[in-house]
């Protein structure tokens, strides 16, 4: 059985897309047979930041509209074995994404992969909606503010009431916690809200803090996921996020104001 | 499949059952002053009466003409309201306006099971209990009941009861207890941020609660017109 795995925020530009694309290369790296299907369509992004937009001939919506079958759709990643991506359809909007064509393409993708994670666009609506409908687990990922904190708390809202697993009265969605673009010393200041605030606000698992890096928008421009980039902070926090996720215990590590080599980092 | 018709066995039963039903009691025969006084109570919660039922019980001193009922009974109807039964007329008025007939219409909900012993025979005499956090956007409401809720209520999410009100999480979105009119109903939470409490009506914003009693624990009654909000 694929686990589906809908990372999500409600807000935008928090980093979902960089999320997506770093924790399915980790799953991937990990041995797991993983696809990431970017739901925004219209605003086609998690190809670039996977640097295969060059390599898009048909899309998602093309697949639920019959034009191409999956196989055709889907695009093997070079760098990484075992990892595929959806691309989303640039020219059309989100009321082509159906019902019954997202539930057809996530059981295509389920026969042969172990995770299928999905990239929500923004917002609360349709697509969105669609993104986390058939999610077995959610990855929420918040800024340290509070506008993308609130946010954060509608869509645990949704995934509690709105999915398929809500409406079935099954297990619940498991839900985790990513906060991204932390920085310790702006906390210190009191500048943004801390690691404990935004637990004790959404009162959900933590699975791990993504620090403020340089690195992300480089590994953006250059399209390659940010944990490919092994030597780079947030590179490294990535990497702890998908072992978390796959059960090992990992000290958190981006969350204390100049500890090492980190901590030095940031004050250039 | 069956065609239908062709099924056998029962295809209904009848059954009785207890339930909680808002009664509006009228006070005044004068259906338009009625229809303006409500149109103000439903302007502090849209949407929120949406397709209640209700019942229509004239007071003793009020007698309702066929024709004040009828109009009464359209304009809830115009309103969102879903009127079901009236207390204290004929089944002839009754028939006329569409409604059922309702006889030996109790002031108290919890008569029938067991007189309690305090004054305040006429709160809820059930609890809704919620175990997992109150998001923003989400809205409970404990009809005809005290509310329970054992997580936190988020910036953004709405929490009413007709009764009581516990939070034992931080109460950070809106609180409003006794919102069916009851002032004696109370709001108790473990850690104040609320961005609005209410009892029956009477409100307050977070701004106008003092600085002492943020993140405090607190609670909240009517005494008056005045909203009371003393720590615990």
């Amino acid at each position: 059985m694929a686990r589906v795995v809908v990372v999500t925020s409600g807000k935008g530009g928090v980093g979902k897309t960089t999320t997506s694309a770093a924790f399915a290369a980790g799953l991937a790296r990990a041995g797991h047979r993983t696809a990431v299907v970017d739901f925004d369509v219209g605003l086609r992004n998690l190809d670039l930041i996977m640097g295969c937009e060059r390599r898009v001939v048909y899309d998602f919506v093309n697949v639920i509209n019959g034009e191409a079958n999956l196989n055709q759709a889907l695009i093997r990643d070079k760098r990484t074995e075992g990892l595929s991506i959806l691309p989303a359809s640039q020219t059309r909007d989100k009321d082509a994404l159906t019902f019954d064509g997202v539930q057809t393409v996530l059981e295509g993708l389920a026969q042969d992969h172990d995770y299928i994670v999905c990239d929500s666009p923004a917002g609360i609506e349709r697509g969105a909606h669609l993104a986390m409908y058939f999610a077995d687990d959610a990855l929420v990922v918040t800024n340290p503010e509070v506008s993308s904190v609130r946010d954060s708390d509608r869509v645990l809202g949704l995934l509690a009431s709105k999915t398929h697993r809500a409406e079935q009265g099954d297990e619940p969605v498991r839900e985790h916690l990513v906060i991204t673009r932390y920085v310790p010393e702006r906390v210190g200041k009191g500048e943004m809200l801390s690691v404990e605030d935004i637990g004790e606000i959404l009162s959900i698992d933590l699975l791990g803090v993504i620090p403020e890096s340089s690195a992300v928008l480089n590994a953006s421009n250059s399209g390659v996921p940010v944990i490919l980039e092994q030597q780079t902070d947030a590179g490294q926090a990535y990497d702890d996020v998908v072992a978390r996720y796959l059960g090992e215990t990992r000290e958190q590590r981006f969350i204390t104001e100049k500890k090492g080599l980190f901590g030095r980092l940031f004050k250039g | 499949m069956a065609a239908s018709g062709a099924h056998k066995g029962a295809a209904f039963e009848l059954k009785g059952r207890m339930a909680t039903l808002s009664v509006m009691r009228v006070l005044h025969a004068d259906v338009d002053t009625l229809l303006t006084q409500l149109d103000a109570r439903l302007a502090q919660a849209p949407g929120f009466f949406d397709g209640m039922p209700l019942v229509i019980a004239p007071a003793e001193s009020v007698s309702l003409e066929s024709a004040a009922l009828i109009a009464l009974v359209d304009g809830l109807k115009a309103r969102g309201l879903t009127p079901v039964a009236a207390a204290e007329c004929t089944p002839e008025q009754a028939a006329q306006a569409g409604l059922g007939v309702l006889r030996n219409l109790e002031s108290s909900p919890s008569k029938p099971t067991a007189q309690r012993s305090g004054r305040d025979s006429a709160t809820a005499a059930n609890t809704r209990l919620i175990t997992s956090p109150v998001r923003s956007g989400q809205q409970i409401y404990a009809r005809g009941a005290d509310l329970v809720i054992t997580a936190a209520v988020g910036a953004g999410a709405e929490v009413m009861a007709d009764g009581h009100i516990h939070v034992y999480g931080s109460l950070r979105g809106r609180a409003l207890a006794g919102v069916q009119g009851d002032t004696n109903a109370r709001i108790f939470c473990r850690s104040l941020h609320a961005e609005l409490v209410a009892i029956a009506g009477h409100y307050r914003l977070s701004e106008q609660i003092e600085a002492g009693l943020i993140d405090a624990s607190v609670m909240i009654a009517l005494q008056g017109d005045d909203l009371q909000l003393s720590a615990l």
